[in-house]
């Protein structure tokens, strides 16, 4: 008899996971359903909307329809990963809170992740090239020139390495 | 009963590490045996349990069916290649722009990523009532869903139906065609090489296949000859969303141009048939000509003399016939 189950083993946002899991899960159903980790969204389910994209090595791709054996010996990072260790949030975060670039937010996990790998390889994108990173992810409330705002912004802190500092000072203001 | 969907039906999974294993174990379950490269055409029938497979073969461990290299005579790219390496290879970007333009233009960058130029070629039909899985000509049933009086054929094929009206969905597959491509064939006992152009089947030749693999068979890798390298070319897909959608209509061709004339041209239009058709009546009127406007409108009317649209689909007969004219008066150096 073929096994159905088998134990798989993940690095997901640096932590290395296991998992016992159907022999044909998906990436999405490994992290919300063995993993606990829900915050790619499970939309779809069928590679239309790009709300389960997260970063396999630092590129974005769909976990919904990425086995999940395919995922193992590579880096996988969700949306629970992009803020630091202290908990404080990445400044893409940072910046969608600030330009109001969610509604619903059910894309906002998948946005995250595509302009975070979108970054980590072209720190200073130009507009058209942030559409293009972010084509493989709908969103159906907002439209997407918020979205594109916040990119920006976010690569103009990140670029300028004082993301830290302002961070905190937004910190202070608030508390 | 209620109809599972959204959730894969198990199967047994294989990870061969070789070629010849992965060709010793899909001799071994023939028909019963799915092939998984990239899986952006897979997990969509799985999930549907449209197709339910009992075994899975991934090929994913097998390094002989990857990369991209130059040969003697052109370019050879394993089948494994993703559509992102084929849109940005250096020697593909320099030498076949026309290749990676059209893989650039195929669905989304996540898609790209993952997504094979084996399995952009080896891809279902898109056709909405066969992808249902409702039981129609190219499933082994008796009727055409989506050519009754109600059905929705937006989306569907203007030139050689035959009982089925599906398209060709491949970006990639009419540039192949274009570029006079080959592509190598192997099973467990055997190897072949068939050109680009015939490797795509149409219904009257077999409805429930879009190639001409058969069970036990890979496709493992893609050659592109010297000839057409460097060549003016054209390529463009016309969809209704930039990013995401499948062609409405694509043009690729190529042109050898000397003095001012069209020496040689090959020019294949894609998801207006159930394969990429390659328009020879027009190749042939373009042999020795220099371009004019009259010639553009008597090669336009070649390449959609045999257009038989149906219902919701007139347009794309005018589409064929513009992107085809357009592509000798652009053609890009
Ligand atoms: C939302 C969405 C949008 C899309 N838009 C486009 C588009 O605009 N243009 C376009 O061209 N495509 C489009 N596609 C299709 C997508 O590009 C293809 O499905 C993808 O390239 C297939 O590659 P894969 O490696 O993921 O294939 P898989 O899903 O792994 O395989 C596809 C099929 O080919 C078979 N197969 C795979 N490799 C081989 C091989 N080496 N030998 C024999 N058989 C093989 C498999 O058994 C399967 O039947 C879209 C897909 C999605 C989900």
């Amino acid at each position: 008899m073929a096994p159905t189950h088998r134990i798989v083993r993940l690095t997901v946002n640096g932590d290395t996971r296991t998992a016992g899991v159907p022999v044909h899960y998906t990436l999405l159903e490994t992290l919300r359903y063995a993993m606990g980790l829900t915050g790619s969204k499970q939309g779809c389910d069928k590679g239309d909307c790009g709300a389960c994209t997260v970063l396999l090595n630092g590129e974005p791709r769909l976990s919904c329809i990425t086995p999940v054996w395919e995922a193992e010996g590579l880096d996988v990072v969700t949306v629970e990963g992009l803020a630091g260790p202290d908990g404080a949030l990445h400044p893409l975060q940072d910046e969608f809170d600030l330009h109001g670039a969610a509604q619903c937010g059910f894309c906002t996990p998948g946005i995250l992740c595509s302009a975070a790998g979108l970054l980590a390889r072209n720190p200073r994108p130009t507009r058209e090239e942030i559409r293009e990173a972010l084509s493989g992810n709908l969103c159906r409330c907002t439209g997407y020139t918020k979205i594109y705002e916040a990119v920006e912004a976010a690569a103009a802190r990140l670029g300028s390495g004082d993301a830290e500092r302002e961070r905190g000072e937004r910190k202070e203001g608030v508390s | 009963m209620g109809v599972v969907r959204d959730m894969m039906k198990p199967f047994e999974l294989f990870q061969p590490t070789e070629l010849d294993g992965a060709l010793d174990l899909l001799s071994r379950h023939g028909s019963d045996a799915w092939i998984l490269s990239g899986g952006m055409d897979t997990f969509d029938w799985l999930k549907d349990r449209a197709k339910q497979p009992s075994v899975v073969v991934d090929l994913g461990g097998v390094s002989e069916l990857k990369g991209i290299e130059g040969t003697e005579d052109g370019i050879r790219i394993g089948a494994m290649a993703s559509l992102t390496e084929v849109a940005t290879h250096p020697e593909i970007t320099s030498r076949y722009p026309l290749l990676a333009e059209s893989a650039e233009k195929v669905a989304t960058p996540q898609i790209r990523q993952q997504g094979t130029l084996g399995g952009n070629l080896c891809q279902d039909t898109r056709c909405w009532y066969y992808r249902s899985g409702w039981p129609c000509y190219r499933a082994g049933g008796n009727i055409c869903y989506a050519n009754t009086p109600t059905a929705l054929n937006r989306e569907h094929c203007v030139f050689e139906a035959n009982r089925c009206v599906a398209v060709s969905p491949s970006d990639t597959a009419p540039a192949l065609i274009a570029l006079d491509a080959r592509m190598t064939i192997r099973s467990r006992r055997s190897e072949r090489t068939v050109e680009a152009e015939d490797f795509f089947l149409g219904p009257a030749t077999d409805i429930t296949r879009m190639t001409v693999l058969r069970p036990g068979e890979l496709l493992t890798e893609i050659h592109v000859p010297q000839r057409w390298a460097g060549q003016s070319y054209y390529f463009e897909k016309v969809a209704d969303r930039k990013a995401w959608d499948f062609a409405l209509a694509n043009v690729a061709a190529t042109f050898q141009r000397q003095n001012g004339r069209i020496q040689d041209a090959r020019i294949c239009v894609g998801a207006v048939a159930a394969k990429p058709l390659r328009l020879r009546n027009v190749e042939a009127a373009l042999r020795g000509q220099s371009v004019d406007n009259s010639l553009l409108e008597q090669v336009g009317e070649l390449a959609v003399r045999n257009a038989r649209p149906l219902r919701q689909n007139e347009y794309k007969v005018s589409l064929t016939r513009n992107l085809v004219k357009r592509a000798i008066r652009d053609a890009r150096t």
